[in-house]
């Protein structure tokens, strides 16, 4: 019955996409949002455990420690190796005389434990040279893009060989690296710890965090403990710290309310359009209705009817808008925008799509159930 | 009282209908029979309780007081299920303003009795195709109701009605929207296909120019039958 009203049952399906796109595509930029704020932690796969001041709140939460610090972690039962990582916002200077705030990653001298998870020109091995860096490729062409100091000409993406002041230091670029977008998306710049901490504002204490691999065997949630009661610093599994960053976010800023009420707008109105849709379809069709419950219709028959109905037009809302947002997302990549489809969203906006189609059919349900067949013999 | 060879038994049936403080007798007191066989009209002038009568006998409707006795079966004290299941089972309906849903095709509309019955969709199209060709449409098997003009409709109605082989066909002003060639064609349609032995049809109208094709006339008056006449000359 529905199908055959083509209005309303493009309105509902209309409605149900609406709903499903919004609630989907907001939820995924949400999540993508939020696996920014940890992207550095994702990219550093080496180390097994992180330890830095107990009054740390997320990665960019920045507490120096002591050097020696990284010694009383070397000491510690079931510590395979500890290194120094130096985290920092420092200012670039760029050739046309402007600054750009640059996240900073000074790397285990000796090791270079710690480095880009891709390289796209260049090794990491060439942090070695004299005043070397390693810039990522979207800061290079964006944000650290030269620029003519006078006008004409095009911007030319930083490349290898280039200069790049930082902190009134000179630093040269030695490769161009890839690694994931931070939730500020500033340029991400890798060199040894100790030029980073030369380059940095002298201050007491520079060592932002000591990475810990756990022995083989060894328990890494076990080692954490053991080290927080040697030190007396904080220590965490890489995955307690994402976790730690992301709890932070969610509840300090204001980013999840502001997406919780798109996705919360994108349910009212699904549910609205739906809903009402809905409602005026199954009151237009009393008659039938009444008709069929006369013919020996029981309301069981019409309950499933009207089920049946909502859910095809629910599962077409529902692949429609999830099709849309997953269409924006491919659109989308690789650019500033955050967006990560999981499938655990898919689920949500499915549950959306749902409550929306049961609420839509409750509603209309009730009227057809309370429906007298008398209605049939008025005219 | 035997009630063998009759459809349906009236005795003291009353209908109010109460609406706030508002009490409308609709029915005071019906006695009435319809033969297995018959064809019985029910007529009389509007609000005079016909569509309330017939409400009664099909099962969609509770009487107050007295007996209703359909095909022996006393539907009132069904329950709504059982109730509902019944009217599918021995209860066919044809409407002043056809009640065919629009959606669905000629074959489909015809075909929603059985499968509400339970009847396997292919069997289903398969009698509702027979139907349609003893009204006359076999040639409109899969346009929508909306594309046939009203007497076509109607005898779609009747096909519908008939599809299942209910055992009585209440027909609620069948001809009124319908011009006169159209009515008495409908109405000899109705007499050759849906009656039989063991099926009766009671029809409830106002128009007179379809009288001659009762068995039976029940005037109805202010909640009462006030006279029952027998009709000789069918058409």
């Amino acid at each position: 019955m529905l199908v055959g009203d083509r209005g309303k049952y493009l309105g509902i399906i209309m409605g149900l996409t609406f709903a499903s796109l919004l609630i989907t595509q907001q939820s995924s930029i949400f999540t993508g949002l939020m696996t920014r704020t940890y992207g550095s932690i994702t990219d550093l796969s080496q180390p097994d455990i992180w330890v830095m001041d107990p009054k740390v709140l997320f990665i960019d939460d920045i507490k120096p420690l002591q050097d020696t610090e990284l010694f009383r972690v070397r000491g510690i039962e079931g510590v395979e190796w500890a290194v120094p990582l130096y985290k920092g916002l420092l200012k670039a200077r760029l050739e046309d005389g402007n600054f750009q705030i640059c996240n900073v990653l000074g790397l285990d001298d000796a090791t270079l434990i710690g480095g880009p998870p891709e390289m796209v020109q260049g090794s990491l091995s060439d942090l070695r040279r004299q005043d070397a860096i390693i810039v990522n490729d979207v800061g290079a062409k964006t944000r650290l893009i030269k620029r003519p100091k006078e006008g004409g000409g095009k911007p030319v993406p930083l490349q290898i060989g280039d200069i790049l002041e930082i902190n009134d230091h000179r630093t040269i670029v030695v490769g161009i690296c890839r690694v994931s977008r931070t939730f500020q998306s500033q340029p991400v710049i890798y060199t040894t710890y100790t030029r980073a901490i030369s380059i940095a504002p002298r201050e007491r204490k520079q060592l932002s965090f000591v990475l810990v691999k756990a022995r083989e065997g060894e328990n890494p949630t076990a080692l954490c403990e053991r080290i927080k009661k040697s030190t007396g610093l904080a220590a965490y599994t890489a995955q307690e710290f994402k976790d730690l960053t992301y709890n932070y976010y969610m509840k300090y800023t204001g980013i999840p309310i502001n997406f919780g009420i798109a996705v919360m707008l994108g349910f009212l109105i699904g549910t609205a359009i739906a809903g009402q849709t809905f409602y005026n379809f199954t009151l237009e069709n009393l008659r039938y209705f009444g008709t069929l419950k006369a013919m020996g219709a029981t309301n069981g028959i019409l309950l499933r009817m009207i089920l049946l109905q909502a859910l095809m037009v629910g599962a077409l809302g529902y692949g429609l808008g999830v099709g849309g947002a997953s269409l924006f997302g491919y659109l989308f990549r690789g650019t500033e925008l955050s967006f990560r489809l999981t499938r655990d969203l898919l689920y949500l906006s499915a549950g959306a799509i749902i409550l929306i189609i049961i609420f839509s059919a409750l509603i209309s349900i009730r009227k057809v159930m309370r429906l007298e067949p008398a209605i049939v013999f008025k005219a | 009282m035997s009630t063998n060879g009759r459809a349906v038994y009236c005795k003291g049936v009353t209908k109010t209908y109460v609406t706030g403080s508002t009490k409308v007798l609709a029915l005071r007191g019906i006695n009435l029979d319809v033969r297995l066989g018959e064809l019985l009209m029910l007529v009389g002038p509007s609000g005079c309780g016909k569509t309330t009568l017939i409400s009664v006998i099909a099962g969609i409707l509770d009487h107050d007081e007295g007996e209703c006795l359909v095909f022996q079966q006393d539907v009132r004290a069904m329950g709504q299920t059982q109730k509902t299941r019944y009217r599918g089972a021995n209860i066919g309906f044809v409407f002043q303003a056809y009640n065919l849903i629009p959606t669905l095709t000629v074959m489909e509309n015809v075909a929603v009795p059985l499968l509400i019955l339970g009847r396997p969709r292919a069997e289903a199209h398969s009698r509702a195709k027979e139907m349609l060709v003893r009204v006359g449409l076999e040639d409109k098997l899969n346009v929508f109701p909306g594309e046939l003009s009203g007497g076509q409709q109607q005898r779609v109605a009747i096909a519908r009605a008939l599809v299942h082989s209910p055992r009585l066909i209440v027909c609620d002003e069948p001809t009124s929207a319908l011009d006169a060639d159209t009515g008495r064609i409908i109405m000899e349609v109705l007499r050759q296909t849906a009656l039989s032995a063991d099926r009766s049809l009671i029809i409830v109208t106002h128009d007179n120019r379809i009288f001659n094709f009762a068995d039976r006339i029940a005037r109805m008056d202010d909640g009462r039958i006030v006279l029952v006449e027998p009709q000789v000359a069918h058409s």
